[in-house]
């Protein structure tokens, strides 16, 4: 097992280092001199003499993506010459806001598309309904239902706050409530099919009619045989719903006011803040390489039969 | 009295909505300590019988008849007592381990989980099936406990079936075609061993297989099924010496050369019909070579006929010519 964890740590890194020189790169295949455009595009010339010393951009490309890199590691995310800050400071308020919205609709999807799913799976008329439910919600892109949730538990039951973020974890929670769940629903539908669809197919499983035969009872079968194989296809999916929820945060965060990496990444693309922009595109990159990473080994640990390294 | 009584059995499946026949008519007594081996050739039922004993049944199957176990009907039972008779009373041997067997958990959970089910602890579950183990000639059984299924061969996995059918102490084991899925080599190490195991515990088995020899091997008596109907019912020690059916002479001539085992000697002619297709007469009337009017119009019942049951309107009279028939060699008419 740690072989083969090992090997995916390598593959890991290798993925990660790949991503970062491409993410470094662009600023030298957009059209333009670097300089300019990590000053934001209006820039006196002594500004920009400062700018490629500061940044290296005189050297060789591999040399000034060493320097980079080796900051960045540092923690050192460069300089936001719009704003005139490090990017690192305007990043520590919103990256909070962000990380909590992220985590509060993951679980929403977790505990709604599995609950769900295995509802469907178990009972036929429920099944009937969620097939239908899940089919609109998995249409339903974030910004319409972050609109259509506004219009009605904001604007007017008042249940919700239109706007912002709130201080406090309560607040926050009551804040970010509306913008998980939009940004919930069409991944929440698509776990509860998946979830579906793979405990359908667990439950006809022969070891499952074993387990019946010899009187282990029904919870202990959907909870040991049935649920605990069905999450091995659920599992290897949610990389590409962690995917779908990296892009549909900068949907959501926009629609709602949230002051959050992905409303910064917006503005910083408006401004032309290219260092801003940089950052924000590793951290969104390395954070879904990494989850999936975790979700390579996770697989490891559900499925004994990949351990062996023979898949 | 007997263990279990099979008595008027008849299954309907539902087939793309509406229901069919898979079992008419099947009435067969397993005594306690007795192994009734269940032969016919593919889709006669077999397995349908021995799944309806564990009420193991595809969803939307209407049963008739009545399975009695130890005199409970087991049709009627409960979800409580449904679980005792699982837990405590049957187990039932699959043919295919690797399919039958949780791939995701370890080999030791498979074994102790029954007994933890019914309330065992673990560590007393554990002794008991490490030393089942040994027993059904599983070597290493600490590590093995501590194995994947993938880890083990088939012929292991097989033997750790056993063992955990064993460990739940049943009275009647039900084992469907326990070997085919193994390597030829193991087939025989894993039915010596079923079968040491079961005669020294005493236990009552239904034996499904479509290999008449080897049934006649293992058990006690024979009871033969075609197109969901019983035919006959026969101690193993009078199949040879007195036939009394002609399918039953037929697959006794149809079973491999002894010198070639590859070759078949004399199959009987024509396709096996299915539960639904078959007439009013008897069922074997299309490909039996002794068949007369009679036998296209009425069908022949189950009857005592001396040590056993036979159903054919000319069983007595064809007593004596069959054996011709099963005898290599003597078997090209
Ligand atoms: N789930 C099902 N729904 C409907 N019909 C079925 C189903 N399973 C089996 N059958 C039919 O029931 C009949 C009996 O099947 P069964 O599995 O008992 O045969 P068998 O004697 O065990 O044969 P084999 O030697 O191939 O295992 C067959 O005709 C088969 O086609
Ligand atoms: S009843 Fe007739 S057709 Fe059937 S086995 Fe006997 S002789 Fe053959
Ligand atoms: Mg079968």
């Amino acid at each position: 097992m740690w072989k083969v964890v090992g090997e995916r740590a390598v593959s890991l890194v290798v993925t990660l280092l790949m991503a970062s020189v491409g993410i470094y790169g662009a600023l030298f295949l957009a059209p333009g001199n670097p300089a300019t455009l990590l000053a934001g595009g209006h820039a006196t010339p002594a500004v920009l003499a400062a700018i490629e010393r500061s940044e290296h951009l005189n050297e060789p490309f591999f040399a000034r993506y060493w320097h980079w890199l080796v900051a960045v590691l540092h923690g050192n995310l460069g300089q936001s010459f719009v704003y005139r800050e490090p990017v690192t400071t305007l990043l520590a308020g919103r990256v909070g806001n962000t990380v909590f919205l992220v985590l509060y609709a993951a679980a929403l999807i977790i505990a709604g598309g599995v609950v769900l799913g295995l509802l469907g799976a178990l009972d036929r008329r429920a099944g009937a309904v969620i097939t239908v439910v899940t089919s609109v919600g998995l249409g339903i892109p974030s910004f319409v239902a972050a609109i259509a949730l506004i219009t009605v538990f904001s604007v007017k039951l008042g249940w919700f706050p239109v706007f912002g973020t709130g201080s406090g974890w309560l607040s926050q929670l009551w804040h970010l409530t509306l913008p998980a769940v939009a940004l919930a629903i069409s991944w929440t539908a698509y776990t509860a099919q998946l979830t579906k669809a793979a405990v359908r197919e667990e439950l006809g499983r022969e070891h499952v009619e074993t387990a019946r035969s010899r009187g282990i009872s029904t919870r202990h079968v959907i909870v040991r045989h049935v649920l605990r194989n069905a999450m091995i296809p659920i599992t290897t999916v949610s990389g590409l719903t962690v995917a779908g929820l990296i892009a549909g945060d900068v949907v959501v965060e926009q629609a709602f006011g949230i002051n959050g990496l992905g409303s910064f990444l917006v503005q910083s693309t408006l401004q032309k803040d290219f260092a801003s922009v940089q950052a924000v595109s590793l951290i969104l990159v390395a954070t879904f390489v990494v989850v999936n990473g975790l979700v390579d080994v996770w697989s490891l640990v559900l499925d004994p039969r990949l351990r062996a390294g023979r898949a | 009295m007997s263990v279990l009584e099979i008595d008027h059995l008849a299954v309907d499946l539902p087939v793309e909505g509406v229901l069919r026949r898979v079992l008419h008519d099947v009435t067969l007594p397993i005594a306690p300590g007795e192994a009734v081996g269940l032969v016919g050739e593919s889709g006669a039922g077999k397995s349908m019988v021995s799944r309806a004993v564990i009420r193991l049944l595809p969803e939307g199957a209407a049963v008739h008849g009545d399975i009695r176990y130890a005199g409970d009907s087991v049709l009627a039972m409960g979800r409580p007592a449904l679980r005792h008779f699982r837990t405590h009373d049957v187990a039932m041997i699959f043919q295919d381990p690797r399919a039958h067997i949780n791939p995701v958990r370890t080999v030791g959970d498979f074994l102790v989980e029954a007994l933890v089910e019914r309330g065992e602890r673990r560590e007393s579950a554990t002794t008991t099936v490490t030393a089942l183990l040994a027993s059904v000639g599983v070597s290493d059984p600490e590590r093995r406990f501590r194995q994947f299924p993938h880890e083990l061969s088939g012929g292991l996995l097989q033997r750790v079936m056993i063992a955990a059918a064993l460990a739940v102490s049943p009275t009647l084991l039900l084992a469907d075609e326990p070997t085919t899925a193994l390597d030829v080599t193991t087939q025989s190490d894993v039915m010596v061993i079923l079968d040491a195991r079961r005669r020294e515990r005493g236990l009552a088995m239904l034996f499904v297989t479509h290999d008449l020899e080897l049934a006649a091997a293992v058990c006690d008596r024979i009871a033969v099924l075609y197109a969901g109907l019983l035919i006959e019912d026969v101690p193993t020690g009078d199949l040879r010496r007195d036939l009394r059916h002609p399918y039953t002479a037929g697959l006794l001539a149809s079973r491999p050369d002894p010198v070639s085992p590859r070759r078949r000697l004399a199959a009987i002619p024509g396709r096996p019909l299915s539960a639904f297709e078959i007439g009013p007469g008897c069922p074997f009337a299309p490909r039996c070579p002794f068949a007369v009017a009679r036998c296209l119009s009425e069908r022949p019942e189950l009857r005592d006929l001396d040590t056993g049951r036979v159903a054919c309107h000319r069983a007595e009279e064809l007593r004596g010519q069959l054996l011709s028939i099963a005898t290599p060699g003597a078997a090209s008419a």
